[in-house]
């Protein structure tokens, strides 16, 4: 559906035992202009949306069906096709309700419905195309200026509850990174336009950090520097960076990759950014005095839910196995929707081939952009929203072979290893993420087995800019690495490319 | 009976009907829902209903007549029942459902007996007033007349 979008002639499947419900549905729903399906099982039903994944906008489901549960269909229908589903019931009770929201309804319709209630069914369709969109546009924002997604997150609603707080907890953690610099008393407002790390500016990223070279302190005030980028900051290429260590380090993982854990052994908070500039300096790396230079309790600025929460003392698988659980049967189902894409690699993820139409086309849009500081807010939304319409042009098309996306090289992987062993990053077999927060976890789940199928594309370019890239994340004690807050990838990050 | 009278009499009538909370609101929509395309879609509807709940309350009987009473089994048709009903507008079927359900819940099978007597009562009163209703429009136009959403009186 590439309509600059009218409720008109919206595709809804309505599935109710009930058949006079049935009867009376279809008309009305017919009377709202749209166009209807009806099914009196919920086998069926299924059988009708994996029959054709793109034939229905939206499904009507009666809780209550013989033949199986309500909310089971609706958890397939909405992992499985990530269609958004109506319920409706005779029973109003909270709990039931409340039951369907939990199992991902975008609402919950009381019988006898009305006329007026089924009018404006097709806001939840809109509604998640547009998330859809900003989740991916996402993908291409590598700064840490996420200030304007805020208002963002007030569009969304609905059912995703995942992702409206995982939007929630990037401006959290973003919001944090900026409070930090307290070089730039003006730093909230000049840092509110978004950086979009197009391929030529992640060229200079790159470039700048090859040529700190193995064996010069690389932190983000001297790539900074050699990137000769007026309007950057510090902060961008601060997260930037963290960012793409990260990347580099799923990257070995493949598939496997779900965990950043080398243990925060000694660290008790991060430092501010200023005070970290001094340290990198100063070549110290001493624990104590990282501990000492708080910035603020990170457990209160960021939010972290408290399952997630831990002491930053010792790293223990932070994701509680519930949180696990939730996320994944998402991981295996839903489309991947890279939060976070660096490096012309990552820049423009190749899609999989069924899945994130969106992504391909909007790297065109990006390379137009690339060096302007760019105020992203929904203008991009607004391109995104018809990407069927558009080509799908890839920059790294003569790099990397589209038609193999899951091809992970094994020499590439091992050169990957080999770097981040040299870094003494742990490489852990446990299956839980570094992040304590799970909407986080989430993305990077997300991330993870989007990356898994299309790295491997990506490995030869990436190491050809790397090969020396062991030393640029070495050096930094273990400790300092792995953060359980997201406060503390920026203090690895600004401590960890300095080689002393 | 001249045509002028039927009418009065039809209105009269449906008024009745939600005067003593045997149809609400919900019945009033369903004309609304009708057009050229389906010019009975109203009785159409009232007749799924009438063979649903036949059906429905037919294998309510039978479970409830089981020598060991399966409330797992008697819930879902009473749920399916009120369900129906609410299509309808049958207001005073669906009441007596809610009260089954709660006696189900206290797995009372003598008063889910009475219960069960209760919604008969309630369902084979609007059956036969809504058939009743049906014949005198169907008077009307047989003598000419026209039957629109405001004969019904409101």
């Amino acid at each position: 559906m590439d309509k600059g979008f009218s409720p008109v002639g919206l595709r809804v499947l309505v599935v109710d035992d009930d058949p006079t419900w049935l009867k009376i549905l279809e008309k009305m729903l017919k009377k709202c202009s749209y166009e209807v399906t009806t099914c009196g099982l919920a086998r069926e039903a299924l059988r009708l949306l994996r029959e054709r994944k793109d034939r229905y906008d939206i499904v009507i489901s009666d809780v209550n069906m013989p033949d199986m549960d309500g909310f089971k269909l609706l958890e397939h229908v909405g992992l499985e096709l990530d269609l958004p589903v109506i319920m409706m019931s005779v029973d109003g009770e909270t709990k039931r309700v409340m039951k369907g929201v939990q199992h991902g309804a975008c609402d919950y319709l009381l019988k006898p419905i009305r006329m007026k209630e089924l009018k404006i069914i097709w806001q939840h369709v809109l509604r998640k195309k547009l998330q859809e969109v900003r989740d991916i546009e996402g993908c291409y924002e590598g700064g840490a200026d996420w200030f304007t997604r805020n208002d963002e997150t007030h569009y969304l609603g609905g059912g995703e509850d995942v992702s409206f707080g995982r939007k929630r907890k990037e401006f959290d953690f973003e919001k944090k990174l900026l409070l930090q610099d307290e070089s730039d008393p003006s730093s909230s407002t000049s840092k509110k336009a978004r950086v979009v790390w197009s391929f030529e500016l992640h060229q200079k990223f790159v470039n700048a950090v090859n040529q700190i070279g193995c064996d010069h302190k690389a932190g983000p005030k001297k790539i900074l520097d050699l990137m000769n980028v007026p309007w950057l900051t510090r902060e961008n290429v601060a997260s930037h960076l963290q960012k793409y260590r990260l990347y580099l380090s799923r990257l070995e993982k493949g598939k496997e990759l779900k965990c950043y854990s080398g243990g925060v052994k000694n660290m008790d908070s991060p430092p501010k950014d200023a005070e970290f500039s001094s340290l990198i300096h100063k070549g110290e790396t001493d624990p104590k005095q990282l501990a000492s230079s708080s910035v603020s309790d990170p457990s209160s600025d960021v939010h972290m839910p408290p399952k997630a929460k831990k002491t930053r003392v010792e790293f223990d698988p932070p994701i509680s196995s519930s949180a696990f659980d939730s996320l994944i049967p998402w991981d295996d189902v839903i489309e991947p929707k890279p939060t976070i894409l660096y490096e012309s690699s990552f820049l423009q993820q190749q899609p999989l081939p069924s899945q994130s139409p969106y992504v391909a086309n909007s790297a065109p849009t990006l390379m137009e952009d690339e060096m302007k500081p760019s105020y992203e807010t929904c203008v991009n939304a607004d391109e995104f929203l018809m990407p069927q319409d558009k080509n799908s042009t890839v920059i790294l098309q003569d790099l990397v072979d589209l038609s193999a996306p899951s091809v992970i090289s094994s020499n590439v992987t091992n050169d990957t290893e080999t770097m981040l062993r040299s870094l003494n990053w742990e490489l852990p077999e446990s299956h839980h993420s570094g992040f304590i927060d799970t909407d986080l976890d989430f993305s990077w789940i997300q991330n993870e087995h989007f990356l898994a199928n299309t790295s491997g594309n990506f490995q030869n370019f990436q190491f050809q800019d790397y090969s020396c890239s062991p030393s640029l994340l070495s050096e930094l004690p273990p400790h300092l690495w792995f953060g359980n807050e997201p406060e503390e990838y920026t203090l690895m990050i600004d401590n960890g490319l300095f080689i002393s | 009976m001249e045509l002028g009278q039927m009418q009065k009499s039809l209105q009269d009538y449906t008024k009745s009907l939600f005067v003593e909370g045997i149809l609400d609101s919900q019945f009033l929509q369903l004309p609304q829902l009708q057009d050229e395309s389906n010019s009975d879609f109203v009785s159409q509807v009232v007749s799924l209903f009438f063979q649903d709940s036949d059906r429905i309350l037919n294998d309510l009987s039978l479970s409830l007549d089981q020598k060991v009473v399966d409330f797992e089994k008697v819930d879902p048709y009473v749920h399916q029942l009120k369900g129906s009903s609410s299509s309808i507008g049958a207001q005073r079927v669906k009441n007596a459902c809610v009260v089954f359900r709660s006696f189900c819940e206290q797995k009372n099978v003598e008063a889910c007996h009475r219960c069960l007597q209760q919604v008969k009562q309630e369902y084979y009163l609007v059956k036969n007033r809504l058939e009743t209703l049906f014949k005198l429009e169907q008077q009307i136009v047989a003598s000419g007349g026209m039957i629109s959403a405001m004969d019904l009186g409101f």
